[in-house]
Protein backbone atom coordinates (compact mmCIF):
# COMPACT_ATOMS: atom_id res chain seq x y z
CA UNK A 1 0.00 0.00 0.00
CA UNK A 2 1.21 3.19 -1.06
CA UNK A 3 1.05 6.84 1.45
CA UNK A 4 -0.72 8.90 -0.13
CA UNK A 5 1.00 12.45 -0.87
CA UNK A 6 -0.04 14.38 2.44
CA UNK A 7 2.43 17.38 0.80
CA UNK A 8 -0.72 19.65 -0.06
CA UNK A 9 -2.32 18.40 3.88
CA UNK A 10 0.56 20.09 5.68
CA UNK A 11 -0.65 23.40 6.64
CA UNK A 12 -4.16 21.73 7.61
CA UNK A 13 -1.96 19.10 10.04
CA UNK A 14 0.55 21.72 11.28
CA UNK A 15 -2.22 23.91 12.26
CA UNK A 16 -4.09 20.77 14.01
CA UNK A 17 -1.14 19.94 16.00
CA UNK A 18 -0.75 23.41 17.00
CA UNK A 19 -4.10 23.85 18.11
CA UNK A 20 -3.75 20.37 20.41
CA UNK A 21 -0.71 22.32 21.78
CA UNK A 22 -2.02 25.13 22.79
CA UNK A 23 -5.13 23.25 24.44
CA UNK A 24 -2.71 21.47 26.75
CA UNK A 25 -0.70 24.32 26.78
CA UNK A 26 -3.48 26.37 28.27
CA UNK A 27 -3.68 24.04 31.22
CA UNK A 28 -0.15 25.40 32.55
CA UNK A 29 -0.11 28.82 31.35
CA UNK A 30 -1.76 30.98 33.03
CA UNK A 31 -1.29 34.31 30.94
CA UNK A 32 -3.92 34.52 28.48
CA UNK A 33 -1.78 36.73 26.42
CA UNK A 34 1.31 34.16 25.92
CA UNK A 35 -2.00 32.06 25.06
CA UNK A 36 -2.84 34.26 22.15
CA UNK A 37 1.31 35.26 21.19
CA UNK A 38 0.86 31.16 20.64
CA UNK A 39 -2.06 30.90 18.45
CA UNK A 40 -0.81 34.17 16.24
CA UNK A 41 2.99 32.18 16.18
CA UNK A 42 0.93 28.94 14.85
CA UNK A 43 -1.18 31.40 12.41
CA UNK A 44 2.38 32.85 11.22
CA UNK A 45 3.85 28.98 10.73
CA UNK A 46 0.90 27.81 8.95
CA UNK A 47 0.42 30.73 6.52
CA UNK A 48 4.04 30.03 5.83
CA UNK A 49 3.49 26.62 4.67
CA UNK A 50 0.16 27.69 2.64
CA UNK A 51 2.51 28.68 -0.71
CA UNK A 52 4.50 24.84 -0.85
CA UNK A 53 1.79 23.08 -0.22
CA UNK A 54 0.04 23.44 -3.80
CA UNK A 55 -1.23 20.00 -5.54
CA UNK A 56 -4.11 17.43 -5.07
CA UNK A 57 -4.28 14.08 -2.86
CA UNK A 58 -6.52 11.61 -2.04
CA UNK A 59 -7.42 11.21 -5.25
CA UNK A 60 -8.79 14.51 -5.69
CA UNK A 61 -10.75 15.03 -2.29
CA UNK A 62 -8.23 17.46 -1.01
CA UNK A 63 -7.19 20.41 -3.64
CA UNK A 64 -4.71 22.84 -2.54
CA UNK A 65 -4.36 25.23 -5.06
CA UNK A 66 -4.02 29.44 -5.40
CA UNK A 67 -8.38 29.31 -5.05
CA UNK A 68 -7.87 27.66 -1.62
CA UNK A 69 -5.11 29.73 -0.54
CA UNK A 70 -6.33 32.78 -1.12
CA UNK A 71 -9.26 31.66 1.08
CA UNK A 72 -7.34 30.53 4.01
CA UNK A 73 -5.16 33.94 3.84
CA UNK A 74 -8.51 35.50 4.94
CA UNK A 75 -9.51 33.01 7.27
CA UNK A 76 -5.64 33.20 9.11
CA UNK A 77 -6.11 36.64 9.01
CA UNK A 78 -9.77 36.66 10.10
CA UNK A 79 -8.33 34.50 13.25
CA UNK A 80 -5.36 37.07 14.02
CA UNK A 81 -7.45 40.21 14.21
CA UNK A 82 -10.12 37.94 16.42
CA UNK A 83 -7.34 37.04 18.99
CA UNK A 84 -6.11 40.38 19.14
CA UNK A 85 -9.33 42.30 19.87
CA UNK A 86 -10.91 38.95 22.19
CA UNK A 87 -7.35 39.59 24.39
CA UNK A 88 -9.02 41.76 26.71
CA UNK A 89 -12.41 41.76 25.96
CA UNK A 90 -13.12 37.78 27.09
CA UNK A 91 -11.76 39.61 30.58
CA UNK A 92 -14.63 41.84 30.78
CA UNK A 93 -17.00 39.73 29.83
CA UNK A 94 -15.81 36.76 32.85
CA UNK A 95 -15.73 33.93 30.12
CA UNK A 96 -11.72 33.96 30.16
CA UNK A 97 -11.57 29.83 29.40
CA UNK A 98 -8.24 29.03 27.80
CA UNK A 99 -10.21 26.56 25.13
CA UNK A 100 -11.64 30.16 23.95
CA UNK A 101 -8.47 29.94 21.42
CA UNK A 102 -8.36 26.65 20.99
CA UNK A 103 -11.87 26.10 19.70
CA UNK A 104 -11.38 29.72 17.60
CA UNK A 105 -8.53 27.08 15.88
CA UNK A 106 -11.17 24.76 15.12
CA UNK A 107 -12.81 26.85 13.72
CA UNK A 108 -10.27 28.11 11.54
CA UNK A 109 -9.01 24.21 10.43
CA UNK A 110 -12.81 23.63 9.28
CA UNK A 111 -13.03 26.13 7.29
CA UNK A 112 -9.52 25.78 5.88
CA UNK A 113 -10.75 22.12 4.81
CA UNK A 114 -13.78 23.37 3.29
CA UNK A 115 -12.07 25.76 0.93
CA UNK A 116 -9.86 22.49 -0.09
CA UNK A 117 -12.66 20.09 -0.56
CA UNK A 118 -12.67 18.87 -3.86
CA UNK A 119 -15.35 15.89 -2.34
CA UNK A 120 -18.46 16.14 -1.00
CA UNK A 121 -17.72 14.18 2.14
CA UNK A 122 -14.63 16.29 2.89
CA UNK A 123 -16.73 19.32 2.63
CA UNK A 124 -19.36 17.90 4.45
CA UNK A 125 -16.95 17.67 7.65
CA UNK A 126 -15.52 20.81 7.11
CA UNK A 127 -18.69 22.13 7.48
CA UNK A 128 -19.20 20.75 10.52
CA UNK A 129 -16.29 21.18 12.00
CA UNK A 130 -16.23 24.87 11.50
CA UNK A 131 -19.45 24.60 12.18
CA UNK A 132 -19.66 23.16 15.63
CA UNK A 133 -16.80 24.84 16.59
CA UNK A 134 -18.52 28.13 16.31
CA UNK A 135 -22.26 27.05 18.14
CA UNK A 136 -19.71 26.81 21.20
CA UNK A 137 -18.20 29.92 20.74
CA UNK A 138 -21.61 32.06 19.83
CA UNK A 139 -22.77 30.54 23.75
CA UNK A 140 -19.37 31.37 25.47
CA UNK A 141 -20.43 33.61 28.04
CA UNK A 142 -22.43 30.71 29.87
CA UNK A 143 -23.78 33.13 32.50
CA UNK A 144 -25.10 35.50 30.14
CA UNK A 145 -28.92 34.90 28.64
CA UNK A 146 -28.33 36.40 25.49
CA UNK A 147 -24.80 34.89 24.71
CA UNK A 148 -26.79 30.96 25.14
CA UNK A 149 -29.88 31.94 23.44
CA UNK A 150 -27.88 33.01 20.74
CA UNK A 151 -26.22 30.10 20.47
CA UNK A 152 -29.04 27.75 20.81
CA UNK A 153 -30.59 29.88 17.72
CA UNK A 154 -27.44 29.25 15.86
CA UNK A 155 -27.48 25.60 16.72
CA UNK A 156 -30.99 24.60 15.90
CA UNK A 157 -30.91 26.38 12.61
CA UNK A 158 -27.18 25.24 11.75
CA UNK A 159 -27.91 21.64 12.24
CA UNK A 160 -31.11 22.32 10.54
CA UNK A 161 -29.44 23.49 7.23
CA UNK A 162 -26.64 21.19 7.58
CA UNK A 163 -29.85 18.00 7.15
CA UNK A 164 -30.79 20.04 4.17
CA UNK A 165 -27.27 20.06 2.88
CA UNK A 166 -26.97 16.33 3.70
CA UNK A 167 -30.16 15.40 1.65
CA UNK A 168 -29.22 17.02 -1.20
CA UNK A 169 -25.54 15.55 -1.05
CA UNK A 170 -26.97 12.46 -1.38
CA UNK A 171 -29.66 13.55 -4.09
CA UNK A 172 -26.46 14.05 -6.05
CA UNK A 173 -24.58 10.99 -5.19
CA UNK A 174 -27.84 9.07 -5.93
CA UNK A 175 -27.70 10.60 -9.31
CA UNK A 176 -24.37 10.72 -10.48
CA UNK A 177 -23.13 7.51 -8.50
CA UNK A 178 -20.02 9.96 -7.23
CA UNK A 179 -19.16 12.91 -4.48
CA UNK A 180 -16.42 13.93 -6.59
CA UNK A 181 -17.43 17.77 -6.98
CA UNK A 182 -15.10 17.85 -10.08
CA UNK A 183 -17.05 15.02 -12.45
CA UNK A 184 -20.66 16.24 -10.78
CA UNK A 185 -21.24 18.43 -13.60
CA UNK A 186 -20.36 15.59 -16.59
CA UNK A 187 -22.07 12.97 -14.82
CA UNK A 188 -25.58 15.29 -14.19
CA UNK A 189 -25.51 15.98 -17.71
CA UNK A 190 -25.05 12.72 -18.74
CA UNK A 191 -27.84 11.40 -16.59
CA UNK A 192 -30.52 13.79 -17.86
CA UNK A 193 -32.71 13.11 -15.09
CA UNK A 194 -33.12 17.04 -15.09
CA UNK A 195 -36.17 17.75 -12.63
CA UNK A 196 -34.33 15.68 -10.44
CA UNK A 197 -30.82 17.63 -10.65
CA UNK A 198 -32.49 21.04 -10.04
CA UNK A 199 -33.95 19.42 -6.92
CA UNK A 200 -30.66 18.39 -5.61
CA UNK A 201 -29.37 21.48 -6.53
CA UNK A 202 -32.22 23.82 -4.77
CA UNK A 203 -30.97 21.95 -1.92
CA UNK A 204 -27.75 22.70 -1.54
CA UNK A 205 -28.24 26.33 -2.36
CA UNK A 206 -30.55 26.32 0.65
CA UNK A 207 -28.25 24.83 3.13
CA UNK A 208 -25.28 27.21 1.73
CA UNK A 209 -27.87 30.33 1.79
CA UNK A 210 -28.42 29.53 5.75
CA UNK A 211 -24.28 29.58 5.73
CA UNK A 212 -23.82 32.94 4.31
CA UNK A 213 -27.09 34.16 6.02
CA UNK A 214 -28.95 34.65 2.01
CA UNK A 215 -32.62 36.55 2.27
CA UNK A 216 -35.04 34.41 3.00
CA UNK A 217 -32.55 31.91 5.17
CA UNK A 218 -31.17 35.10 7.00
CA UNK A 219 -33.36 35.01 10.24
CA UNK A 220 -31.05 33.51 12.59
CA UNK A 221 -28.56 35.79 11.90
CA UNK A 222 -29.87 39.60 13.67
CA UNK A 223 -30.69 37.77 16.98
CA UNK A 224 -27.06 35.55 17.01
CA UNK A 225 -24.86 38.76 16.07
CA UNK A 226 -26.53 40.77 18.56
CA UNK A 227 -26.43 37.78 21.25
CA UNK A 228 -23.05 36.43 20.96
CA UNK A 229 -19.94 37.67 22.37
CA UNK A 230 -18.67 40.87 20.32
CA UNK A 231 -15.48 39.34 19.15
CA UNK A 232 -17.11 36.31 18.19
CA UNK A 233 -19.60 38.09 16.13
CA UNK A 234 -16.88 39.96 14.33
CA UNK A 235 -15.21 36.18 14.10
CA UNK A 236 -18.44 34.89 12.20
CA UNK A 237 -19.60 37.42 9.98
CA UNK A 238 -15.96 37.31 8.14
CA UNK A 239 -14.70 33.78 8.78
CA UNK A 240 -17.67 31.36 8.00
CA UNK A 241 -19.50 33.64 5.25
CA UNK A 242 -15.98 33.60 3.50
CA UNK A 243 -15.62 29.55 3.68
CA UNK A 244 -19.63 29.50 2.66
CA UNK A 245 -18.35 31.53 -0.71
CA UNK A 246 -15.16 29.31 -1.25
CA UNK A 247 -17.70 26.37 -0.96
CA UNK A 248 -19.67 28.24 -3.81
CA UNK A 249 -17.43 29.18 -5.90
CA UNK A 250 -16.11 25.39 -5.90
CA UNK A 251 -19.34 23.51 -6.22
CA UNK A 252 -21.63 25.84 -8.27
CA UNK A 253 -18.82 27.15 -10.72
CA UNK A 254 -17.32 23.77 -11.29
CA UNK A 255 -18.89 21.29 -10.10
CA UNK A 256 -22.20 22.51 -11.35
CA UNK A 257 -20.94 24.08 -14.07
CA UNK A 258 -23.35 22.58 -16.54
CA UNK A 259 -26.11 24.02 -14.72
CA UNK A 260 -25.49 27.76 -14.82
CA UNK A 261 -28.68 28.67 -16.30
CA UNK A 262 -30.90 27.61 -14.02
CA UNK A 263 -28.73 28.42 -10.27
CA UNK A 264 -27.81 31.78 -12.05
CA UNK A 265 -31.52 32.66 -12.09
CA UNK A 266 -31.82 31.57 -8.62
CA UNK A 267 -28.72 33.42 -7.25
CA UNK A 268 -30.13 36.44 -9.11
CA UNK A 269 -33.44 36.39 -7.17
CA UNK A 270 -31.62 35.43 -3.80
CA UNK A 271 -29.07 38.34 -4.02
CA UNK A 272 -31.93 40.73 -4.76
CA UNK A 273 -33.82 39.72 -1.87
CA UNK A 274 -30.77 39.81 0.28
CA UNK A 275 -29.67 43.45 -0.54
CA UNK A 276 -32.93 44.62 -0.15
CA UNK A 277 -34.14 43.05 3.52
CA UNK A 278 -30.97 43.50 4.76
CA UNK A 279 -30.48 47.41 3.55
CA UNK A 280 -34.25 48.12 4.33
CA UNK A 281 -34.35 46.41 7.92
CA UNK A 282 -31.40 47.77 8.80
CA UNK A 283 -32.75 51.18 8.53
CA UNK A 284 -34.95 50.05 11.76
CA UNK A 285 -31.93 49.14 13.92
CA UNK A 286 -31.03 50.72 17.15
CA UNK A 287 -28.38 48.38 18.36
CA UNK A 288 -25.35 48.66 16.51
CA UNK A 289 -24.68 44.76 16.56
CA UNK A 290 -27.82 44.21 15.43
CA UNK A 291 -27.84 47.31 12.29
CA UNK A 292 -23.92 45.49 11.44
CA UNK A 293 -25.73 41.94 11.56
CA UNK A 294 -28.65 43.32 9.23
CA UNK A 295 -25.52 45.29 7.04
CA UNK A 296 -23.38 41.81 7.11
CA UNK A 297 -26.20 39.98 5.29
CA UNK A 298 -26.17 42.95 2.68
CA UNK A 299 -22.87 42.61 1.72
CA UNK A 300 -23.39 38.51 1.53
CA UNK A 301 -26.07 39.96 -1.22
CA UNK A 302 -23.17 42.19 -2.80
CA UNK A 303 -20.55 39.32 -2.67
CA UNK A 304 -22.90 36.67 -4.53
CA UNK A 305 -23.37 38.99 -7.40
CA UNK A 306 -19.42 38.24 -8.55
CA UNK A 307 -20.74 34.12 -8.59
CA UNK A 308 -23.64 35.26 -10.78
CA UNK A 309 -21.05 37.18 -13.21
CA UNK A 310 -19.44 33.59 -13.08
CA UNK A 311 -16.24 34.34 -15.14
CA UNK A 312 -12.88 34.87 -14.22
CA UNK A 313 -13.57 38.45 -13.13
CA UNK A 314 -16.33 38.02 -11.31
CA UNK A 315 -14.91 35.12 -8.55
CA UNK A 316 -11.94 37.34 -8.41
CA UNK A 317 -14.05 40.33 -7.42
CA UNK A 318 -16.04 38.04 -4.91
CA UNK A 319 -13.05 36.98 -3.24
CA UNK A 320 -11.28 40.72 -3.27
CA UNK A 321 -14.63 42.08 -1.39
CA UNK A 322 -14.36 39.04 0.81
CA UNK A 323 -10.91 40.24 1.54
CA UNK A 324 -12.02 44.07 1.92
CA UNK A 325 -15.22 43.28 4.24
CA UNK A 326 -12.74 41.25 6.18
CA UNK A 327 -10.89 44.63 7.14
CA UNK A 328 -13.89 46.57 7.33
CA UNK A 329 -16.44 44.54 9.18
CA UNK A 330 -13.72 43.21 11.86
CA UNK A 331 -12.50 46.51 12.37
CA UNK A 332 -16.25 48.10 12.85
CA UNK A 333 -16.64 45.35 15.34
CA UNK A 334 -13.03 46.40 16.93
CA UNK A 335 -14.62 49.71 17.60
CA UNK A 336 -17.68 48.45 19.65
CA UNK A 337 -15.34 45.97 21.68
CA UNK A 338 -13.17 49.25 21.98
CA UNK A 339 -16.38 50.91 23.49
CA UNK A 340 -17.51 47.86 26.00
CA UNK A 341 -16.11 48.63 29.96
CA UNK A 342 -16.40 47.10 33.11
CA UNK A 343 -20.00 48.98 33.60
CA UNK A 344 -21.95 48.94 30.90
CA UNK A 345 -21.98 47.38 26.95
CA UNK A 346 -21.91 50.66 24.47
CA UNK A 347 -24.41 48.81 21.98
CA UNK A 348 -26.81 51.25 20.96
CA UNK A 349 -27.10 54.65 18.59
CA UNK A 350 -28.11 56.31 21.64
CA UNK A 351 -25.10 55.36 24.04
CA UNK A 352 -22.46 56.79 21.12
CA UNK A 353 -23.98 60.14 21.37
CA UNK A 354 -21.37 62.66 21.07
CA UNK A 355 -18.82 60.03 21.19
CA UNK A 356 -16.48 62.61 19.38
CA UNK A 357 -16.56 64.73 22.24
CA UNK A 358 -14.99 62.29 24.56
CA UNK A 359 -12.79 59.90 22.11
CA UNK A 360 -12.16 61.54 19.47
CA UNK A 361 -9.66 59.09 17.81
CA UNK A 362 -12.29 55.84 18.39
CA UNK A 363 -14.76 58.40 16.54
CA UNK A 364 -12.60 59.11 13.42
CA UNK A 365 -11.78 55.10 13.32
CA UNK A 366 -15.29 54.52 13.33
CA UNK A 367 -16.41 57.18 10.84
CA UNK A 368 -13.18 55.04 8.62
CA UNK A 369 -15.28 51.98 8.73
CA UNK A 370 -18.77 53.44 8.07
CA UNK A 371 -17.70 54.91 5.19
CA UNK A 372 -15.87 52.12 3.93
CA UNK A 373 -18.66 50.04 4.56
CA UNK A 374 -20.91 52.52 2.72
CA UNK A 375 -18.29 52.55 -0.47
CA UNK A 376 -17.15 55.68 -0.26
CA UNK A 377 -14.03 56.37 -1.77
CA UNK A 378 -11.09 56.94 -1.36
CA UNK A 379 -11.96 53.57 1.52
CA UNK A 380 -11.62 49.54 0.57
CA UNK A 381 -15.08 49.51 0.06
CA UNK A 382 -15.63 51.68 -2.74
CA UNK A 383 -12.82 49.33 -4.75
CA UNK A 384 -14.41 46.15 -3.60
CA UNK A 385 -17.93 47.12 -4.68
CA UNK A 386 -16.75 49.00 -7.84
CA UNK A 387 -14.77 45.80 -9.31
CA UNK A 388 -18.02 43.59 -8.53
CA UNK A 389 -20.53 45.56 -10.39
CA UNK A 390 -17.46 45.63 -13.16
CA UNK A 391 -17.38 42.67 -13.62
CA UNK A 392 -21.34 42.43 -13.50
CA UNK A 393 -21.99 45.01 -16.23
CA UNK A 394 -19.43 43.02 -18.31
CA UNK A 395 -20.85 39.73 -18.14
CA UNK A 396 -24.32 41.38 -19.34
CA UNK A 397 -25.95 42.28 -16.06
CA UNK A 398 -25.95 45.94 -16.47
CA UNK A 399 -29.67 45.77 -14.83
CA UNK A 400 -28.35 43.51 -12.01
CA UNK A 401 -25.46 46.20 -11.03
CA UNK A 402 -27.96 49.22 -11.19
CA UNK A 403 -30.39 47.58 -8.38
CA UNK A 404 -27.40 46.98 -6.22
CA UNK A 405 -25.54 50.64 -6.94
CA UNK A 406 -29.52 51.67 -5.44
CA UNK A 407 -29.03 49.36 -2.57
CA UNK A 408 -25.78 50.39 -1.71
CA UNK A 409 -27.22 54.17 -1.96
CA UNK A 410 -30.20 53.00 0.67
CA UNK A 411 -27.52 51.70 2.82
CA UNK A 412 -25.61 55.29 3.06
CA UNK A 413 -28.61 56.42 5.66
CA UNK A 414 -27.99 53.91 8.42
CA UNK A 415 -24.24 54.15 8.10
CA UNK A 416 -23.79 57.47 8.13
CA UNK A 417 -26.52 58.13 10.85
CA UNK A 418 -23.84 56.19 13.40
CA UNK A 419 -21.16 59.40 12.44
CA UNK A 420 -24.06 61.53 12.95
CA UNK A 421 -24.96 60.06 15.93
CA UNK A 422 -21.17 60.44 16.91
CA UNK A 423 -20.32 63.90 15.60
CA UNK A 424 -23.78 65.62 16.31
CA UNK A 425 -25.23 65.10 19.31
CA UNK A 426 -24.30 66.11 22.67
CA UNK A 427 -23.15 63.12 24.91
CA UNK A 428 -26.48 61.45 27.00
CA UNK A 429 -26.07 61.95 31.08
CA UNK A 430 -25.01 59.15 32.73
CA UNK A 431 -23.70 57.31 29.86
CA UNK A 432 -20.03 56.08 30.74
CA UNK A 433 -17.92 56.13 27.43
CA UNK A 434 -14.59 54.83 29.03
CA UNK A 435 -12.53 52.86 26.55
CA UNK A 436 -10.77 50.07 26.59
CA UNK A 437 -6.86 50.55 26.72
CA UNK A 438 -5.86 47.12 25.75
CA UNK A 439 -2.93 47.20 23.36
CA UNK A 440 -4.11 44.44 21.26
CA UNK A 441 -7.27 45.48 20.27
CA UNK A 442 -4.53 48.86 19.51
CA UNK A 443 -3.03 46.68 17.21
CA UNK A 444 -6.02 45.30 15.26
CA UNK A 445 -7.50 48.72 15.27
CA UNK A 446 -4.33 49.96 13.33
CA UNK A 447 -4.04 47.11 11.16
CA UNK A 448 -7.86 46.98 9.62
CA UNK A 449 -8.08 50.81 9.59
CA UNK A 450 -4.71 51.18 7.93
CA UNK A 451 -5.63 48.69 5.55
CA UNK A 452 -8.94 50.01 4.29
CA UNK A 453 -7.28 52.77 3.25
CA UNK A 454 -4.60 51.52 1.81
CA UNK A 455 -6.15 49.10 -0.06
CA UNK A 456 -8.71 52.03 -1.08
CA UNK A 457 -5.91 54.19 -1.94
CA UNK A 458 -3.74 51.39 -4.28
CA UNK A 459 -5.76 48.33 -4.93
CA UNK A 460 -3.69 46.75 -7.78
CA UNK A 461 -1.84 44.56 -5.94
CA UNK A 462 -5.13 42.69 -4.27
CA UNK A 463 -6.94 42.89 -7.03
CA UNK A 464 -4.12 41.41 -9.35
CA UNK A 465 -3.63 39.08 -6.53
CA UNK A 466 -7.32 37.97 -6.44
CA UNK A 467 -7.23 37.80 -10.36
CA UNK A 468 -3.86 35.31 -10.66
CA UNK A 469 -4.96 32.82 -8.02
CA UNK A 470 -8.39 32.43 -10.00
CA UNK A 471 -6.65 32.78 -13.38
CA UNK B 1 -35.15 -8.36 -3.43
CA UNK B 2 -36.30 -4.50 -2.13
CA UNK B 3 -36.62 -2.09 -4.68
CA UNK B 4 -34.26 1.11 -4.62
CA UNK B 5 -37.57 3.22 -4.95
CA UNK B 6 -38.79 2.11 -1.76
CA UNK B 7 -36.32 3.12 0.09
CA UNK B 8 -35.62 6.11 -0.97
CA UNK B 9 -39.32 7.11 -0.48
CA UNK B 10 -38.91 5.57 3.11
CA UNK B 11 -36.07 7.77 3.25
CA UNK B 12 -37.97 10.85 1.87
CA UNK B 13 -40.82 10.13 4.32
CA UNK B 14 -38.49 10.48 7.34
CA UNK B 15 -36.70 13.19 6.40
CA UNK B 16 -39.88 14.99 5.78
CA UNK B 17 -41.20 13.77 9.19
CA UNK B 18 -38.07 15.24 10.92
CA UNK B 19 -38.54 18.72 8.73
CA UNK B 20 -42.44 18.56 9.30
CA UNK B 21 -41.39 18.26 13.24
CA UNK B 22 -38.42 20.78 13.51
CA UNK B 23 -41.19 23.69 11.51
CA UNK B 24 -44.06 22.96 13.88
CA UNK B 25 -42.42 21.77 17.95
CA UNK B 26 -41.73 24.49 20.07
CA UNK B 27 -40.17 22.35 22.20
CA UNK B 28 -36.20 22.60 22.38
CA UNK B 29 -35.27 19.08 22.65
CA UNK B 30 -38.27 17.50 20.25
CA UNK B 31 -36.82 20.11 17.83
CA UNK B 32 -33.29 18.52 18.03
CA UNK B 33 -34.78 14.99 18.16
CA UNK B 34 -36.59 16.04 14.46
CA UNK B 35 -33.17 17.16 13.14
CA UNK B 36 -31.98 13.27 14.22
CA UNK B 37 -34.68 12.18 12.47
CA UNK B 38 -33.65 13.97 9.05
CA UNK B 39 -30.51 12.75 9.16
CA UNK B 40 -31.92 9.31 9.51
CA UNK B 41 -33.87 9.95 6.44
CA UNK B 42 -30.64 10.88 4.78
CA UNK B 43 -28.37 8.51 5.94
CA UNK B 44 -31.35 5.73 5.28
CA UNK B 45 -31.03 6.62 1.32
CA UNK B 46 -27.22 7.03 1.31
CA UNK B 47 -26.92 3.14 2.69
CA UNK B 48 -29.64 2.14 0.22
CA UNK B 49 -28.19 3.97 -3.06
CA UNK B 50 -24.68 2.77 -1.87
CA UNK B 51 -25.89 -0.99 -2.11
CA UNK B 52 -27.23 -0.65 -5.21
CA UNK B 53 -25.14 0.89 -6.56
CA UNK B 54 -22.21 -1.10 -5.14
CA UNK B 55 -20.22 1.77 -3.96
CA UNK B 56 -18.97 1.98 -0.69
CA UNK B 57 -18.84 5.94 -0.82
CA UNK B 58 -22.07 6.33 0.28
CA UNK B 59 -21.83 4.31 3.59
CA UNK B 60 -18.52 5.89 4.52
CA UNK B 61 -20.76 9.22 4.10
CA UNK B 62 -22.96 7.28 6.36
CA UNK B 63 -20.65 6.67 9.42
CA UNK B 64 -19.12 10.40 9.46
CA UNK B 65 -22.80 11.68 9.51
CA UNK B 66 -23.55 9.58 12.46
CA UNK B 67 -20.29 10.22 14.07
CA UNK B 68 -20.93 14.21 13.63
CA UNK B 69 -24.38 13.50 14.59
CA UNK B 70 -23.31 12.40 17.95
CA UNK B 71 -20.26 15.76 18.03
CA UNK B 72 -23.64 17.43 17.48
CA UNK B 73 -25.77 16.11 19.98
CA UNK B 74 -23.17 16.65 22.81
CA UNK B 75 -22.56 20.54 22.03
CA UNK B 76 -26.36 20.74 21.14
CA UNK B 77 -27.30 19.32 24.55
CA UNK B 78 -24.42 21.67 26.59
CA UNK B 79 -26.13 24.21 24.83
CA UNK B 80 -29.67 23.49 26.18
CA UNK B 81 -28.76 23.00 29.85
CA UNK B 82 -26.63 25.97 29.68
CA UNK B 83 -29.61 27.92 28.33
CA UNK B 84 -31.91 26.13 30.95
CA UNK B 85 -29.97 27.34 33.85
CA UNK B 86 -30.16 30.73 32.51
CA UNK B 87 -33.61 30.96 32.05
CA UNK B 88 -35.81 27.58 33.23
CA UNK B 89 -37.28 26.90 30.24
CA UNK B 90 -36.93 24.40 27.26
CA UNK B 91 -39.74 26.29 24.74
CA UNK B 92 -38.36 28.52 22.18
CA UNK B 93 -41.74 30.85 22.53
CA UNK B 94 -40.29 32.14 25.48
CA UNK B 95 -36.52 32.19 24.46
CA UNK B 96 -37.03 35.71 22.89
CA UNK B 97 -34.97 38.00 24.64
CA UNK B 98 -33.55 39.62 21.36
CA UNK B 99 -36.17 40.88 18.30
CA UNK B 100 -36.68 43.49 15.99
Amino acid sequence: MNMPDLQPLMPEIVFLGLALFVLLAELFIKSKETIGLMVIVSVAATAYMIPQSFGVTFSGMFISDGYSSFFKFIFLLNLILTILISIQYIQIERAEFGEYYTVLMFSTLGMMIMASAGDLIVLYLGLELMALSTYILAGFIRHDARSTESALKYFLLGAFSSAILLYGIMLLYGLTGTTDIMKLSSLLMKNGMRLQSIFAIVMVMVAFGFKIALVPFHMWAPDVYEGAPTSITAFMSVGPKAAGFAVIGRVFLTGLEGFSADWRLLLVVLSIATMAVGNIIAIQQHNLKRMLAYSSIAHAGYAVLGVIAGNTEGLSATMNYLLIYAFMNIGAFSVLVLLRNEQERIETLEQIKGLARNHPFASALMLIFMFSLTGIPPTAGFVGKFFLFRALVYSGYTWLAVVAVVFSAISAYFYLRVVMYMYMYEPEEGVTQDISTAAPLGLALLITSLMVIAIGIYPEPFVNFARLVVG
Amino acid sequence: MVPLNWYMWLGAVVFSVGMFGFLTRRNVIIMFLSIELMLNGVNISLVALSHYMQDLRGQVLTLFIIAVAAAEAAIGLAIVIAMFRNRQTVHVDEIKEMKG
